[in-house]
């Protein structure tokens, strides 16, 4: 066990963990922040999606470890950033949602996207939601919700 | 593999004694230090063909959008893709996943800016093929395609960055079980690469 200090959504935080946990659990057990989602556990999937040093990263496969003193984002702190804001009002004008287990990491995502491209085309939203997987197919009304965002932000 | 792997190595080994024999019998006279011939040279490129064309190196040095994975090379999983930069797309960078040192328990691997080769340094075709030992020497060895390096630069290159450093500590599969080595270690690759560069990076000539 060693213990880890991180910084989450602006706040320092402390865990005693083994070094090789996934930041999922640190987040979900040790930090009780349930937002960010375990979907596959194997990065295919998406939903354990959060930033690092503003880097859209799977939580799943990457050892708290590995860490070192880079800021992580979740989609708890998410919408205290303008982009971030701007998603999460577009999320629910758009009616996205289905049942929603996907969305955080969908979410995260789509922020890490409008943050480098403000007026991502079809194929952008494409290439970089590739790796984000919706079960129920939203991905009409997701497309829709980040141009709305990417409008909202211009 | 293993056999070949021991061969291939040994061949490194042969010519590195035989051109440091050549070295020290030179340093005896007066005269200049003999390079290794030409000969010597493309044996040793050889050896380095041999590494550079291994799934660990060549996996990311594709012609196509994607990177590869595994021993059979097949397209990298999850839709990952180049990007402008080689390192994907913003929401599915490289470091979306492959951190600055592997992952052995999820079995990631990573490595310090891991990203993919320029197209420019393309080991493959656009059908996945390997590109012969002529057409890959004479890339590499091409100053406008490999970033400007000369001999000593492919040297340093092959000795120092972490990426390549990677290929020879590749971590764990997900299943825990060991990735793959290429036919050479690392210092043989290195000793292969001196005995290639200072014969004057020869290429065969026959396509």
């Amino acid at each position: 066990m060693q213990t880890y200090k991180l910084t989450v959504n602006g706040q320092p935080k402390e865990v005693t963990v083994d070094p090789s946990t996934p930041l999922l659990w640190v987040l979900r057990e040790d930090l009780k922040m349930t937002g960010t989602k375990y979907g596959c556990g194997i990065s295919a999937c998406g939903a354990c999606t959060v930033h690092v040093a503003g880097v859209a990263t799977r939580s799943c496969v990457v050892p708290v470890s590995l860490i070192g003193d880079r800021p992580i984002v979740t989609i708890e702190g998410i919408g205290q950033d303008r982009v971030g804001r701007a998603v999460q009002d577009a999320w629910v004008a758009e009616d996205v949602v289905q049942c929603g287990y996907c969305q955080s990491g969908q979410i995260m995502s789509a922020v890490a996207l409008l943050e480098r491209q403000r007026t991502p085309t079809d194929a952008d939203i494409e290439e970089s939601m590739g790796g984000n997987i919706c079960r129920c197919g939203t991905y009409v009304r997701i497309r829709k919700a980040i141009k709305a965002a990417a409008e909202q932000l211009a | 593999m293993e056999y070949a792997s021991t061969i291939r190595g040994s061949s490194a080994v042969l010519i590195l004694i035989a051109w440091s024999g050549t070295l020290s019998l030179a340093q005896n006279t007066p005269q200049k230090a003999a390079l290794p011939t030409r000969e010597a040279g493309l044996a040793a490129w050889q050896q380095v063909y041999s590494v550079l064309t291994y799934p660990r190196c060549i996996n990311c040095h594709t012609a196509t959008n994607h990177p590869e994975q595994g021993d059979d090379r097949h397209p990298h999983l999850f839709n990952v893709v180049r990007g402008p930069g080689g390192k994907g797309v913003p929401g599915l960078n490289c470091a979306t996943c492959h951190q600055s040192a592997n992952a052995d328990s999820p079995g990631v691997p990573g490595g310090y800016n891991w990203h993919l080769a320029p197209l420019s340094m393309k080991w493959q075709d656009t059908n996945d093929n390997i590109l012969s030992s002529p057409e890959v020497c004479r890339s590499l060895t091409d100053r406008s395609k490999n970033g400007g390096l000369d001999g000593p630069g492919i040297l340093r290159h092959h000795e120092q960055e972490p990426l390549v450093l990677w290929a020879f500590q590749p971590g764990q599969r997900r299943d825990g079980t060991e990735r793959s080595l290429p036919p050479l270690t690392h210092e043989q690759f290195v000793a292969a690469t001196r005995i290639w560069v200072a014969a004057g990076t020869p290429c065969p000539q026959n396509y």
